[in-house]
């Protein structure tokens, strides 16, 4: 089944008609207009200039399509507590596919009634249609709305429909107008092999598809959840209380759901609906399968407790769903004997929880990465996906009774310093950093690393890396960006002072 | 009336001495840091089971980070350690390195890091990290002074810390130390490397560079402070005393607590 709905912004009952106009071709013509301006004879397309001199007092908005796509994708959001497929079928359609839905609201009358009733409260102006194909459903909200189309009955429903209610383009509507047909029934009765030579193999598939022979599939807005369990409220609720306490009892029956197929959850959304029709969704990552449902209700405590703009009840919520949009299969292990799991078990808990709070890019892990270039040597990766290829990673071993190589704090970007070292390539003697200045007393290097040409474009200068320690104890990771036989150059015989960094600090 | 007051008063005497007992009773277990003099400072090692505070001298951050990491591989041994920072300090002193962990023979593999935006994420991160009993140590790194660290911040650090087991070490960078219910506080500074010794000629040349600290323990809850020069042995994973070091620090008196704490050296902290 499928049903469309058109939505179009009903202006306010005013005595002067009210017009929305868009620049197209250079010059401003109406978008969309309200009864009042349709009654004087306006219609859409028409230059600004000429319906002003049709109606002097004419009430003038501009379009804005980019506000208009966001409507209608909040009352898809809206749409989604009926069923959880709605696709968008811009510039002011959606398609609901209530298969197997329409019983819970009363059947598809009821169903049609509850959606064009809430929407029609809330200024829009809606027109229904529910049918077979989706095509067939939208045809027929063209021309009527209410219209519950029979099973089979699609090719009845839309015979005596003008031909513009298909919704193909301007020039094959004109095109069959031209051709003296002027309803679908007339566009059918001709030979398939005409109608395709003369306007393409697109508008016959629309034919066939809005006559129920054949069906595009919809394509929803998100994808299916695996499993989803919501609690409907006769009235609405409002009180942290009874939401925590419902998120609870949510994540109790969704875990029995799981669990009868073995299932845990990776990533869960709680969706409020809002009686006022706002909708927000908050999601939920796990680095492993929650079977628990006590630990999905800490994990949504912890991520409500830490959003930015808090959850906001207004009026209250009458629908709270919870759903599990990705799940994979749990593998029971032996708990009891291996304390080793159950530690990592509650690692990874902890982990989920923070990234709960702050956000899973934020808690990381380390994995080495087969580069000599320092600041690419280590790869900090999200610690709820590779939690487990971090412990097994495989480090280069360091070299024993040596002092260490390698600084134990390092620089994003490297920090430019003022040297005096000896030229072509002696060690600094004296630099300066952050405004201070250290006077090297002992030093080791070069260090020679070279760029990795056949990984870049850009040419890389090959850096030569010294430890040296300062008269104070510090000591210092620094660089010179480049060689003076190759690297720098010297154009017109100009010396180009080599520059220098610090990129670490050793402890 | 004056009945009803001694009942108060043996009562409230009761659970006094119940707190006090609880407090006694609980004598956390030590991680020898493998410096002979500090370790006998401080009874055995560093406890386990508590709040340690770092405090870099002046700016002196990677310093404090090596004298932490050492701790913190101490303590942790082979459990995984949780190292929460803020965004800031990672501009200001650079981030933690991994390899630079793995020179120091730490084991990068068991180190979780949690970039927290700000102090006040930092703070509730550390302290969740700290409850979970499947982790050997929490760092928490600070840049700059912090309202948020008060005594009750720190209190709650500590009780998390006692009721879990898992060691709690606190590093801050251009901070004042300020009063805490932490168990140590050090001033760790960066120390001169060893000159390279007499059996060994120059020409080795890289005797230098193995991270020497001079750290200055001026808080110790249950015990003396002290000043040492302690050299981070990379190979064995301990503290020692540096082999050859020519300029002996002068030993702070070993019974005369930090002046922050003279005032009143039975006070209990939060």
């Amino acid at each position: 089944m499928g049903t469309g709905s058109g939505g179009e912004n009903a202006s306010e009952q005013n005595s002067n008609p009210s017009i929305v106009v868009a620049k197209q071709n250079n010059a401003l013509q109406i978008f969309a207009l309200d009864d009042a301006a349709a009654r004087l004879g306006l219609a859409i397309g028409l230059p600004l200039a000429n319906a002003r001199a049709i109606c002097p007092r004419l009430r003038v908005f501009d379009a804005d399509t980019a506000a208009d796509a966001g409507v209608l994708n909040d009352v898809a959001d809206w749409c989604d507590r009926f069923t959880p497929l709605v696709a968008l079928d811009p510039p002011y359609g959606l398609f609901l596919d209530i298969t197997g839905c329409a019983h819970l609201f009363g059947g598809e009358a009821g169903l049609m009634q509850m959606v064009c009733g809430a929407l029609t409260r809330q200024g829009f102006a809606v027109s229904a249609a529910i049918a077979g194909t989706s095509i067939c459903a939208r045809t027929v909200t063209r021309h009527v709305s209410g219209r519950i189309v029979p099973d089979g009955g699609e090719a009845e429903a839309v015979k005596s429909l003008p031909v513009f209610a298909l919704g193909a383009d301007d020039t094959i509507t004109r095109g069959l107008r031209r051709a003296g047909l002027k309803t679908i029934g007339d566009v059918a009765s001709r030979a398939r092999h005409e109608i395709t030579a003369r306007f393409g193999d697109d508008f016959t598939t629309l034919l066939a598809h809005a006559l129920g022979q054949g069906d595009a599939p919809i394509s929803p807005r998100k994808p299916l959840p695996d499993y989803i369990v919501e609690k409907r409220f006769p009235e609405p609720v409002a009180t942290e209380a009874v939401i925590s306490a419902t998120l609870s009892r949510l994540a109790a029956m969704l875990v029995a759901a799981m669990d009868r197929q073995g299932k845990g959850a990776r990533r869960l959304e709680a969706h409020f609906f809002r009686t006022d029709g706002a909708v927000r969704a908050i999601a939920v990552d796990t680095g492993q399968p929650v079977t628990r449902a006590e630990m999905i209700d800490r994990l949504f405590r912890e991520r409500l407790d830490a959003l930015h703009d808090p959850l906001d009840p207004g009026f209250g919520f009458d629908l709270i769903r919870l759903s599990a949009s990705r799940v994979e299969i749990v593998v029971q292990q032996q708990r009891d004997l291996d304390a080793n799991v159950h530690d990592n078990d509650e690692l990874a808990d902890l982990i989920d929880r923070i990234a709960a709070r702050i956000g899973g890019q934020r808690v990381v892990v380390y994995l080495p990465q087969d580069t000599h270039v320092p600041e690419c040597a280590v790869m900090a990766a999200p610690a709820q996906h590779h939690l487990a290829a971090a412990q097994q990673a495989d480090w280069p071993a360091r070299v024993t009774s040596e002092p260490p190589l390698r600084p134990l704090r390092l620089f994003a970007r490297p920090e430019a310093i003022k040297v005096i070292a000896e030229v072509p390539d002696g060690p600094p003697a004296w630099f300066q950093w952050r405004r201070a200045t250290h006077t090297v007393r002992r030093v080791e290097g070069p260090e020679r690393v070279a760029m990795e040409w056949w990984r870049s474009q850009k040419a890389m200068l090959t850096r030569d890396y010294f430890r040296v320690e300062d008269e104070a104890g510090l000591r210092f990771w620094l660089y010179r960006d480049g060689l003076y036989d190759r690297g720098i150059a010297q154009p017109a015989g100009e010396i180009i002072q080599p520059n220098w960094f610090v990129h670490g600090l050793f402890a | 009336m004056t009945g009803a007051r001694t009942n108060t008063l043996a009562n409230l005497r009761g659970s006094i001495e119940r707190i006090e007992a609880h407090a006694g009773a609980t004598a956390p277990a030590r991680v020898a840091l493998g410096h002979a003099d500090a370790d006998a400072t401080l009874q055995g090692g560093l406890a386990q089971a508590a709040v340690h505070e770092v405090f870099a001298a002046g700016r002196q951050s990677a310093a404090a980070t090596g004298f932490i990491a050492g701790l913190a591989g101490r303590v942790a041994a082979r459990r995984p350690l949780v190292w929460v920072r803020q965004d800031f300090t990672e501009i200001e002193s650079g981030a933690l390195s991994m390899a630079g962990l793995a020179e120091l023979g730490l084991d990068p593999r068991r180190v979780v890091t949690v970039r927290a935006a700000d102090v006040d994420a930092a703070l509730r991160t550390a302290a969740d990290a700290l409850a979970c009993d499947a982790l050997g140590a929490v760092v928490l790194e600070v840049w700059g002074e912090a309202r948020q660290f008060d005594l009750v911040a720190s209190r709650k650090l500590t009780l998390a810390a006692q009721a879990s087991g898992v060691t709690g070490l606190l590093l801050r960078v251009a901070a004042e130390p300020a009063p805490s219910a932490a168990e140590t506080r050090w001033i760790v500074r960066a120390a001169h490397s060893p000159p390279a010794a007499a059996s060994r000629p120059a020409a080795s040349g890289n005797a230098w560079g193995a991270p020497v600290f001079d750290a200055q323990l001026v808080r110790n809850r249950h015990g003396p402070v002290g000043r040492w020069i302690m050299e981070w042995k990379c190979d064995e994973c301990l503290f020692e005393k540096p082999a050859t070091y020519p300029q002996p620090v002068a030993a702070a008196p070993a019974h005369r607590p930090h002046h922050a704490s003279a005032r009143a050296p039975e006070r209990r902290a939060g």
